[in-house]
């Protein structure tokens, strides 16, 4: 007992220093399961993530577009398999992620639970959606545990070009025909609450916030993001020409921000419940990817062991 | 709801060298069922923007590390040897090349 108050001393005084936690250093295990959870979520959200875009590979409007959309959802795919490394070196077995995944108990980001209706929204949730997410990941980039902040450094610097496709494609259909100008505001109008959702919780609400904080998990409140893309964003609507659904928005001057409107909360929990418009079939689609695979991965599994034999054999 | 039994593959820790002459470095790992696949995952995982020219992959249960509570003893003997650098050492002025 004495034991561990001394080792949660020495763990609190090494962030205090600001070093890293790396996987073999000692850790109270509340701040292992969090990142567990934390971890796991982020990577399920990249994988999850890649469904609303793949919707539209195969009809994307030209060859370019469908060469870059295909790049970047195969870097979210990247983007998964960083995090579950990172999430294994906690003691964790992808088997059992992938689990938690599959059963529901683990959660992913919300805004992947709604459909992508038109070619705009590929543009939408560029701009929208990735630079939400590039808020979140910049401020993670200094998380105490060494791993994921390694993961993190490495995602920021793929998602730049997540953002400016998303952006490009929104000013090609802003500054086109009536009927594209009309495609880019619909897709605003329906992914732009959706993404302030993704900050979470107002900090008030959120149970986990303060530790995270404590911990050096999280460098920047719920809150704080949220505001911060709000302030980058609005602009970016204004130079394409296009309207923030949100009749509450203007500037404060005094507090050199803007003023928003507030969120439909109760939205926000009917959608983490599982109660969205695609939780069903984004997981369904996982599980049947997977399923589909499985004659791969038993193949590789009995050639690679066909051969370790074999090369055994030799060897005597 | 499915449930995955199924293997997973084993662990392998990746190093890439970014550039020839520079050392390789540990960027994370991928699973595979032998080493021939293990290389290609980690090329498409960790290389997608010509980040590397040289891939290690190791089994990660092949690797053996040194634990963060022995810090202190471990490292100790190095620390007490300052007359292995050299500024340990007084030549006189006007002396150079050295
Ligand atoms: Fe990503
Ligand atoms: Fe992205």
């Amino acid at each position: 007992m004495e034991n561990t108050i001394q080792l949660e001393e020495l763990f609190d005084a090494k962030l205090e220093r600001g070093e890293f936690i790396e996987p073999k250093d000692w850790m109270p295990e509340k701040y292992r399961k969090t990142l567990i959870r934390q971890i796991s979520q982020h990577a399920h959200s990249e994988v999850i993530g890649m469904q609303p875009e793949g919707n539209w590979i195969t009809r994307a409007p030209s060859l370019r577009r469908k060469a870059v959309l295909l790049a970047k959802v195969q870097d979210e795919g990247g983007h998964g398999l960083y995090l579950y490394s990172a999430c294994e070196t906690l003691g964790i077995s992808r088997d059992e992620v992938i689990q938690q995944l599959q059963s529901g108990k683990a959660k992913y980001s919300s805004i992947f639970n709604y459909p992508t209706l038109t070619w705009a929204d590929m543009g939408a949730i560029g701009w929208l959606v990735d630079g939400a997410a590039i808020m979140n990941q910049v401020m993670l980039q200094r998380t105490s545990y060494g791993p994921y902040s390694r993961a993190m450094v490495r995602i920021c610097k793929e998602e730049s070009f997540h953002q400016r496709q998303g952006y490009e494609i929104m000013c090609v259909l802003a500054k086109g025909s009536p009927e594209q100008k009309a495609m880019a505001q619909d897709a605003l109008n329906r992914w732009w609450w959706p993404t302030l959702m993704m900050f979470g919780p107002k900090d008030a609400e959120s149970s986990n916030s303060a530790e995270s904080i404590k911990w050096k998990i999280k460098r920047e409140t719920n809150d704080e993001l949220r505001q911060k893309f709000v302030d980058r964003t609005v602009p970016q609507a204004e130079h394409l020409g296009l309207t923030v659904p949100d009749k509450d928005l203007k500037w404060n001057a005094e507090r050199n921000s803007y003023d928003f409107g507030e969120i439909d909360w109760e939205e926000f929990w009917n959608v983490v419940q599982g109660n969205g418009p695609c939780n069903k079939v984004r997981i369904e689609n996982h599980v049947r990817a997977h399923e589909e695979g499985k004659w791969v991965r038993e193949a590789a599994a009995a050639y690679a062991a066909k051969k370790a034999k074999a090369a055994q054999v030799q060897v005597a | 709801m499915s449930s995955v039994t199924d293997s997973q593959w084993p662990v392998w820790e990746v190093f890439v060298q970014t550039k020839s002459g520079m050392p390789h470095k540990h960027c994370g790992s991928v699973h595979a069922p032998d080493k021939e696949i293990a290389l290609q995952n980690a090329r498409d995982v960790y290389t997608r923007r010509s980040e590397g020219t040289n891939i290690w992959v190791v089994p990660a249960n092949a690797i053996t590390a040194s634990s963060p509570e022995d810090i202190g003893p471990f490292f100790d003997p190095s620390n007490d040897k300052p007359y292995r650098h050299p500024t340990f050492y007084e030549i006189p002025e006007g002396v150079k090349y050295m």
